[in-house]
């Protein structure tokens, strides 16, 4: 592998239940190095989502170091983490979560509101991206009017569309039939070797962690096994 | 695609339920409008009353004549430049329902006293010179299709005639109007001695006196000065300037300003609660959406922005509808009604406040449910999703 994009340093992360502690990451070091698809897999509350969480500046440890692209996330305030996420991080959920009220070209554009392009570059970036996931032709559809394997594109393409070096991917999918997920799974392949984007993803599922270049097990926090794909 | 693209097309996810919203605040914000136009009609005397006129009444009640032998005694007294005197002659045209003010005077001098009543020269001698002459406001004349030299019969609900009929016979000598664009010139003069001499009862009074006082003179040394002249006779009288002689006659109907306030405050309580659950709903049922804002890298404080911005742009719209639907009734009524209860009027001053109601009631609306929004946590909120 190359260099590392992503560094944890003994990340533990506890939240507080009532009076109860829970430990949900304890202690984890991991390097994810630039171009990597790593998949990372694990049972429920083994504390996947959180580590993706905050390796995309959703969340902040409650101790250890995370530094992305050699900047250190855990000290820096809600704001600067939203900015650093507009420019570094895009991010693919289970359920899309794209906006019902916005067609697919207006859900895509969406983080490029953020950026200082005009209106024309906004929607030509916008269209190149659904070009890329090959739904060039939904532009103007909204999200009811898509299937889930198009939703799960036009959520692609929005993660895309301002070209950050890190894609998170929650369950990309759990919510597609095999065939779409295939697809969907072969997409994020092509964004990983074709447009270098490096890739973390949670999944339940062992055959989607089969086109990652490398899976990662959590269990209650921990790492437990290394493998290569 | 926009901010305000996004704002918008938020603001129209439930169309019913933002259309009922608007509903209510194009009433309220009609209502508003309304009342300030009655309001300002009432108050209006007030606004344009000049700061050298006083204005003599009888001290007990403004119905209370004056006797005319004061007339000269007031224009003796140091300080006072010019007086004039008028009396409410109570009259009507054709029919009761065309009520409007009448008033028996000296009109040169009347003119002189309120230099923002401009009438030709030659239609002022021409009143003087008929006994029976009358000169209308250009509201009256165009409202009732006069020209000069017509015959306009009034029937005074007060004054009877010598001959026992209460229909005054006159003659249309000249029109008048006024510079000032919130003043009314709905009323109509004539000639006091006509008056005087073909009434039935009343002879040597006056209904109250104008007077303006000299440059440099104190109008309540010139006031005191006045009363203290009749402390003391069968018509002591209560000297004011015109400002206050028109806040106490308004007054008379009740303290307007007080009841459009609490009329008001009613109403935009009501809206501010069904706005803010317009909001609050609103914002709940997207919470989801919100993260995802959040995780795309709009900052806690776009995501509030985005919320106020709608709350304020539902009261724009519904505000601006309303004040729109208001300025077109107020026109209309102010035909009808312009006569009887002159001034009644949009002010921009009214429509100002009305805009700043609208941000105000929008932020006030939607400052909760943007707090939340922008306080929410990511991770739970995308758990919740």
């Amino acid at each position: 592998m190359t260099d590392a994009l992503a560094e944890l340093e003994k990340v533990s992360r506890v939240y507080q239940k009532g009076k109860e502690r829970v430990e949900v990451l304890h202690e984890l070091d991991l390097v994810i190095p630039k171009g990597d698809f790593l998949a990372l897999m694990g049972p429920s509350g083994s504390g996947k989502t959180t580590l993706l969480n905050l390796l995309g500046g959703l969340d902040k440890p409650t101790s250890g170091s995370i530094r992305v692209g050699g900047v250190e996330l855990a000290t820096m305030s809600n704001a600067q983490l939203a900015k650093w996420r507009a420019h570094h991080v895009g991010f693919i959920f289970q359920f899309y979560n794209l906006l019902p009220v916005l067609t697919a070209r207006k859900n895509v554009e969406l983080p490029l509101l953020l950026t200082n392009l005009g209106a024309k570059e906004r929607r030509k970036r916008a269209e190149l991206a659904l070009s890329i996931v090959g739904l060039a032709d939904r532009a103007s559809h909204y999200p009811k009017e898509l299937s889930g394997g198009q939703e799960q594109r036009v959520a692609i393409a929005r993660a895309v569309v301002s070209d950050p070096t890190l894609l998170l991917c929650d369950e990309p999918t759990g919510d597609l039939d095999r065939e779409t997920a295939t697809e969907i799974l072969r997409l994020l392949q092509t964004l990983n070797s074709e447009h270098g984007k490096t890739i973390v993803m949670v999944t339940h599922d062992a055959q989607a962690a089969e086109y990652a270049k490398r899976t990662l097990h959590l269990d209650k926090g921990k790492l437990v096994e290394r493998m290569a794909a | 695609m926009t901010r305000f693209g996004l704002v918008w097309k938020n603001v129209w996810r439930k169309k019913i339920r933002t259309s009922l919203t608007l509903l209510s605040v194009i009433v309220a914000f009609l209502l508003f409008a309304l009342l300030s136009a009655f309001a300002y009609a009432f108050r209006i005397g007030a606004d344009v009353a000049a700061a050298d006129r006083l204005v003599v009444l009888d001290k007990v009640s403004l119905i209370n004549p004056l006797p005319i032998a004061y007339r000269n005694r007031i224009a003796a007294t140091p300080g006072v430049e010019a007086v004039t005197h008028a009396s409410w002659f109570g009259g009507y045209y054709q029919d009761p329902q065309f009520q409007f003010g009448q008033f028996p005077t000296e009109p040169r001098t009347y003119f002189e006293l309120y230099p923002e009543l401009e009438i030709p020269e030659e239609q002022l001698a021409a009143l003087e010179a008929n006994r029976i002459g009358i000169v209308a406001g250009v509201e009256l004349v165009q409202r009732f299709g006069w020209k000069i030299g017509d015959r306009i019969p009034l029937h005074s609900t007060i004054w009877t005639n010598k001959d026992g009929s209460q229909v005054w016979e006159f003659v249309l000598e000249g029109i008048f109007r006024s510079t000032d664009p919130r003043g009314s010139s709905a009323f109509m003069l004539f000639n006091y001695d006509y008056f005087e001499e073909a009434r039935a009862f009343g002879q040597g009074t006056v209904g109250w006196y104008v007077l303006r006082i000299a440059e440099g003179a104190n109008p309540v040394e010139v006031a005191n000065a006045i009363d203290a002249q009749f402390a003391n006779s069968p018509s002591e009288t209560e000297t004011s300037t015109e400002a206050a002689f028109a806040e106490s006659f308004a007054k008379q109907f009740g303290n307007i300003s007080l009841i459009v306030k609490l009329i008001l405050s009613a109403v935009f309580f009501t809206l501010l609660l069904v706005s803010a659950n317009t909001m609050a709903q609103s914002v709940r049922e997207r919470i989801s959406e919100l993260a995802v804002l959040k995780t795309l890298g709009f900052t806690d404080r776009a995501v509030l922005g985005f919320v106020l911005s709608e709350s304020v742009l539902i009261m724009l719209i519904g505000g601006l509808v309303g004040l729109g639907a208001g300025w077109i009734l107020v026109q209309g009524l102010a035909q009808q009604l312009g006569a009887f209860l002159p001034g009644i009027f949009l002010s921009p001053g009214a429509v100002l406040t009305g805009v700043a109601l609208m941000v105000g009631a929008g932020v006030a609306a939607g400052i909760f449910p943007a707090l939340t929004a922008m306080r929410l946590p990511i991770v739970t909120a995308l758990a919740r999703g």
